[in-house]
């Protein structure tokens, strides 16, 4: 009887999310360490952290190298003057040190707080091919699987397609960027390109269930299975399986030459785009192309306990630092990317809707897009359409 | 030493050091056969004035595109005389496929190349026929001009690009295993030497045809070893053509620009894969493969120019085929061959027609038939004499 009583309070003590007191040492023992976090969403998304100190939620903010810095003390700027109840840990990482400190205190910052908002990070060709991308290092310590980018045409941005509505998930850890190479012989290079039934299931089964959330009627996988029949075979069939759990959305599949073709000449085809490492690569870059460049479209690195927000082309933007004139408006847009993920929608609408009310204003547009605004001026406009908009903000 | 000892040593000197120029090739042979040339120097199979070259009409339309375009070089009085072979697979000695004899004895005697769309077999057995050629010609360059053409309107004008494309090596050396259950592992060959052999063709290509500048495409931030090996033998090689510009661009930047301003670039040189999404790519910004020529450059001075578009089977036999492709890579064998006049005269008599609009095939717009596009441009070609 009293073992019993006590296997039960010890069984209902030991179950996650109940009570606070044993809260902590579920997520310190490794094993159990995910339960809380997999509490998620149908679509996989997780819960944000508990916002900790008086209601505010604390960012990692990695500024990284080029127009990063600029465009993110923007970012602070704005959500300075919003009165948005998000902090932000600033974490540098110097892209020319060839140790792996900087990175592995990044990854530590973002597991702490969950989720992150960064800038792209150079990588130096100068140095030894042991050095790693830091960029890819973030992805794949964190495992976050999946690279969501929706390119959507903005009204008032001139492009030779207009309406473009494509979500392109891409898988984000494996495939060509598994950075496993070697020289065999001197003068002959192997490199690996890696893909796993575990990764690639994870991968389509996230772009069937976001592709029913968003009420998506198709999604096409993209690859190359005619040439590279074991891996981007393997790739296709997982998302072969996949598409049998989901009936009411059409599935199909396209070669990678004839995808980009098909997107320079007719891209309203295209609904939701699955697809592995490298042809996500080329695909986002394409489109992004199409709906009016880099500094238009945000992008969003998803994995199952932490998500990191960045510009989806991930352009360093060397040429143009420092000068004023850079777009922030991907930047801008991947913030409130960040805010509806931490479940502050009122402030991600508000400042979503001012930065398209300020694209409207073609004397605003930056040089990327064809204007001659500077970075600054666009920030002011913002700043002064949320203000116009009507809730609390500080002093201009 | 004597001339003869001095002059083997050098040769065996350089066959060690891993020059690719072997055995009997000279200097000028070489250049030559790099790209087109601008100075009248005589071809090579020279025999009363005509030329040779193997004509593989290939399936689906095939036969009729090429057909359109040997009556296309009649009426331009073309000096060149066609041999038409066929290069269905054959099990050869020891159980390996091979091309037919008659068609490599072909090839290798008059070097030069026009090849129609080829059925790809699913289960026939035997690797596709494209992928035999490449091998058994060592077709190590693949070159894609694109340009636009005025009257076939794409949301993309001004188009004026070349990429060049590693066809040997890289993601496609088709070596993949199943590491456990459920991994499979994919092999990315990079060697010194087909990277070394494109670049130098690059800019041999780059240098005979007044292009201004050479980038080489790449993903090296990634790839640090297979890509950066690529980049160094690019570099390396741009050092000894100081007269072309060299620089070094990101795939995804290529991709990103490429879409929002095509008249960025001039020549692309690149590895297999990049090359393969590149090409087609670009293609689609000049109106698709049905207008797109191309050229496969091997080793030993082989060319073969073809029409990249598939063999249409539902519309071969119907006279509604579109041969602007084959006709734009025969233009671009002409060129190769030194006959710029002839080429001058069939691309100019086919880009008026086109542009135009009177007589058009289905795919590009129009209601007429093959036979009397082909037969308007030959009207125009006899014109200009």
């Amino acid at each position: 009887m009293a073992t019993s009583r006590a296997l039960l309070s010890l069984s209902r003590s030991l179950q996650p999310g109940w009570g606070g007191r044993l809260g902590s040492a579920v997520k310190v023992s490794g094993a159990a360490a995910s339960s809380r976090r997999d509490k998620s969403t149908h679509t996989g998304q997780i819960i944000p952290p508990p916002a900790r100190y008086g209601g505010r939620h604390t960012v990692t903010l990695i500024p990284g190298d080029g127009i990063g810095p600029e465009l993110l003390n923007h970012v602070r700027e704005l959500f300075r003057f919003s009165c948005v109840p998000v902090d932000f840990e600033v974490v540098n990482v110097n892209s020319s040190l060839t140790n792996e400190d900087d990175i592995n205190n990044a990854i530590t910052a973002i597991r702490r707080n969950g989720v992150a908002l960064k800038g792209n990070i150079e990588t130096n060709h100068t140095l030894p091919p042991s050095h790693k991308s830091r960029n890819n290092l973030l992805r794949t310590g964190l495992d976050l699987y999946a690279n969501v980018m929706h390119c959507q045409s903005l009204p008032g941005v001139q492009t030779r397609h207009k309406n473009i509505d494509i979500i392109i998930i891409r898988e984000n850890t494996e495939g060509e960027y598994s950075s496993l190479e070697h020289e065999s012989v001197p003068g002959v290079v192997e490199s690996l390109k890696i893909i796993t039934r575990n990764n690639s299931l994870r991968i389509a089964d996230y772009a069937f269930r976001l592709a029913r959330e968003k009420g998506r009627r198709r999604v096409t996988a993209v690859h190359k299975a005619n040439i590279m029949k074991l891996a981007d075979g393997l790739f296709l069939q997982c998302c072969k399986e996949v598409a049998s759990g989901y009936p009411d959305i059409t599935f199909d599949s396209m070669i990678v030459d004839n995808t980009t073709m098909q997107l320079v000449s007719k891209p309203h085809q295209f609904d939701v785009m699955v697809m592995p490492n490298l042809y996500g690569n080329v695909v986002s870059n394409v489109c992004a192309g199409l709906v009016g460049g880099p500094g238009l479209v945000p992008g969003a690195n998803l994995g199952s306990d932490y998500a990191v927000f960045e510009t989806a082309t991930r352009n360093t933007g060397k040429s143009i630092a420092g000068r004023n004139i850079a777009n922030p408006t991907a930047m801008l847009l991947a913030s409130c990317l960040m805010l509806d993920h931490l479940k502050l929608h009122a402030y991600a609408s508000m400042i979503r809707s001012s930065i398209f009310t300020t694209m409207n204003e073609t004397q605003l547009h930056t040089a990327d897009i064809g204007g001659q605004g500077t970075t600054s001026e666009v920030v002011q406009s913002i700043m002064r359409n949320i203000q116009s908009g009507g809730p609390l903000t500080t002093e201009l | 030493m004597a001339g003869n000892a001095w002059r083997s040593t050098i040769l065996k000197l350089l066959e060690r050091y891993g020059a690719w120029i072997t055995g009997q090739r000279k200097p000028e042979e070489v250049s030559r056969v790099m790209g087109a040339v601008k100075s009248q120097t005589q071809p090579r199979t020279f025999s009363r004035g005509m030329q040779t070259v193997t004509i593989i009409p290939g399936d689906g339309i095939g036969p009729e595109i090429s057909s359109a375009v040997i009556k296309i070089f009649e009426a331009a009085k073309v000096p060149i005389q066609w041999e038409e072979r066929n290069v269905t697979a054959i099990k050869g000695p020891g159980g390996k496929w091979m091309i037919p004899p008659e068609a490599k004895e072909s090839m290798d005697k008059s070097k030069i190349g026009l090849k129609g769309p080829l059925k790809t077999p699913i289960a026939a057995g035997h690797p596709s026929m494209n992928l035999l050629l490449r091998k058994t010609f060592d077709l190590y360059a693949n070159v894609r001009p694109c340009v636009s053409i005025e009257g076939y309107k794409t949301p993309y004008t001004d188009v004026d690009l070349v990429t060049i494309r590693e066809n040997t090596e890289g993601e496609y050396s088709g070596i993949e295993h199943v590491i456990v259950d459920g991994v499979v592992q994919s092999i990315k060959l990079i060697t010194e030497d087909a990277s070394r052999r494109i670049a130098e063709y690059a800019f041999e290509y780059a240098r005979n045809n007044q292009r201004a500048s050479v980038t080489a495409v790449h993903k090296a931030n990634i790839m640090r070893m297979s890509d950066g090996l690529f980049l160094r033998k690019c570099r390396e090689v741009a050092e000894n053509f100081k007269d072309v510009k060299f620089t070094e661009m990101y795939l995804d930047t290529v991709c990103l620009n490429m879409v929002q301003d095509p008249t960025k670039f001039d020549v692309l040189v690149m590895p297999n894969l990049y090359g393969d999404i590149l090409s087609d790519l670009c293609a689609g910004l000049i109106g698709g493969l049905g207008v797109t020529p191309s050229g496969n450059i091997g080793a030993n001075g082989v060319a073969i120019f073809e029409s990249v578009h598939g063999t249409a089977p539902d519309i071969a036999g119907k006279d509604m085929a579109n041969p602007t492709a084959l006709l734009l890579s025969a233009v671009m064998m002409l060129r190769h061959m030194g006959l710029h006049g002839h080429a001058k005269k069939i691309e100019t008599a086919c880009f008026d027609t086109i542009r135009d609009k009177k007589v058009l095939t289905k795919d590009l717009g129009g209601n007429s038939k093959c036979s009397e596009f082909t037969a308007e441009i030959c009207r125009r070609v006899q014109d200009m004499e």
